[in-house]
Order: C-alpha cells, then sequence, then structure tokens
C-alpha cells in the first residue's frame, strides 16, 4: 500500500470540483504520473463523484456524504468512491442508441459509466439499497 | 478558471464563448443560455469551448441537449474545440459523428478574421 488520503465531501454539485481538484493534486505529487493520466484520474473521479451525487439527489438524501479514499502507489492511484445514496442496477442502464442513430440525441446522460470504464484501467462498481462504491484504478502507462 | 458564458453576435450566428470547468455544477447554466438564445429566435449558434479547462460526462450531455434543441427549431449548432482532450472525449463517445467541430469561431462562422467575444465581469 502506498500513500493513502481520504476526502469526505457534502454531496452537493458545487463540491465535484475541490474532489477533483484534491485527488489529482495528491497524484501529481508522485513525479512517474503523466500528464495525460492525471486529467484521465481528473475524469473518472469526476464521473464517480457526480453519479455518487445524482444517487444521493434522487434518494433525497443530499445530507449525507461521499467518501472518497486515494491510494497512490509509484504506478498506480486507486481511488475509492462511496455514496450512501440509493444505489442502481448496472443491468438496468441499458445501452445508449448508436450515433447514428438520431435517438441518440434524446440520451443527455448515461456516458459516465462508458467513460469510467474506458479511460480507467480497472472499474468495480457495487452497488446496494445503502449506497455505491466505485473502484477505479489508473495507472502511469495506460494498460489497454 | 471561473466558468463564464458570453454571447455576442458575429454575423449571422451567436457565438457562446465557454469558459472553465463544465460538469454537474456549470452544465446547467450553460443549458439555460442556451434556450434563452433559441427562445429569443438566435437559431445559428457557434459554442466555442476554446477556453474550458475541463469537461465530463454532464457537459457533454448538455452538449448533446443543445443540439437536440437546435435540430428542433432547424438551426445550426457548430462546436470550437482544437484541446486534444475534449476532442478525445468526442472520439471516445462517437460523438465526433454527432458534432460539427470546427478548429476556430472564424471557421465556424464564415466570418474571418474574427475572435470570441472577450470574457466579461
Amino acid at each position: 500500500m502506498g500513500q493513502v488520503v481520504e476526502l469526505e465531501i457534502p454531496a452537493r454539485p458545487d463540491f465535484l470540483e475541490v474532489a477533483r481538484m484534491v485527488i489529482t493534486t495528491a497524484a501529481s505529487i508522485e513525479p512517474t504520473f503523466p500528464d495525460e493520466r492525471i486529467n484521465d484520474l481528473r475524469l473518472v473521479v469526476s464521473e464517480a463523484c457526480t453519479n455518487a451525487i445524482e444517487a444521493h439527489a434522487s434518494s433525497g438524501d443530499e445530507d449525507k456524504r461521499i467518501l472518497l479514499r486515494c491510494d497512490l502507489a509509484e504506478d498506480r492511484v486507486e481511488v475509492e468512491v462511496e455514496d450512501q445514496g440509493g444505489g442502481f442496477e448496472l443491468a438496468d442502464l441499458g445501452d445508449l442508441p448508436a450515433v447514428t442513430d438520431p435517438a441518440r440525441l434524446d440520451h443527455e446522460r448515461g456516458l459516465g459509466i462508458t467513460l469510467m470504464r474506458e479511460v480507467a484501467d480497472e472499474t468495480e462498481f457495487r452497488s446496494s439499497e445503502g449506497g455505491t462504491a466505485v473502484r477505479l484504478v489508473v495507472y502511469s502507462t495506460k494498460r489497454r | 478558471m471561473q466558468f463564464e458564458v458570453n454571447v455576442a453576435p458575429v454575423g449571422s450566428w451567436t457565438v457562446m464563448a465557454v469558459a472553465g470547468e463544465v460538469d454537474v455544477a456549470t452544465a446547467p447554466r450553460l443549458r439555460k443560455e442556451v434556450v434563452a438564445l433559441l427562445g429569443e429566435g438566435h437559431d445559428r449558434v457557434v459554442v466555442d469551448l476554446e477556453a474550458v479547462d475541463f469537461v465530463d460526462s454532464t457537459g457533454l450531455g448538455v452538449l448533446i441537449g443543445v443540439l437536440r434543441r437546435v435540430n428542433a427549431v432547424g438551426g445550426s449548432l457548430r462546436l470550437v474545440c482544437t484541446t486534444d482532450r475534449i476532442l478525445d472525449l468526442f472520439a471516445l463517445t462517437g460523438l465526433d459523428r454527432v458534432f460539427d467541430v470546427r478548429a476556430s469561431v472564424g471557421d465556424a462562422t464564415g466570418e474571418s478574421p474574427v475572435d470570441s467575444p472577450e470574457p466579461t465581469e
């Protein structure tokens, strides 16, 4: 295990920037992490926290908090984002229409999990009625 | 950089210059500005993303919604973006095939050379 940074934020949109900033600043301490991967980390943390904020809003639990735990190692950063929202079923999210389908424009949401899976090297989602935990791993060199 | 949206006419187009980070905290403002513009009859819209530091899926979603709204009134939407990080996101999501992305406001409006509207306090 490397250095660990923990952060707890209110489940509100105006704290999203703080979460991105803290995690990416912590990752920048490791000099082997290139800017490209820091930017990838910024994106996936934003996506995970946005989902958490929206989960709290949906379940009326905006007073509860979101916990971020960031484990910094020489070759990778592992971030876990835990919320206390209502949880979700990955299988219920469905697929978006193809980009060539005009119906694609009816869907403003639904890209976040796709982006997390594409950009992070490892993703894991654990969801229950008590909330959701998202584990994201970004290596200093992209694994795929 | 603080989130800002500044609107100015350029030829027959209305240019929205966006600055800062576009996420769940700020994207609703962008949506609101576009809805207001379309309500005023401005249906040829350029969204200039050159001063955007960061955009996530919520920002992309709002741009999708902007395109849907512009299409619904028979208008035109062009984006201005040369930032690799954002262009990569368009490519990753397939949205590079949905949006008309140009390299400059001049290219987008056909009014060359022009600058984006300066941010105002």
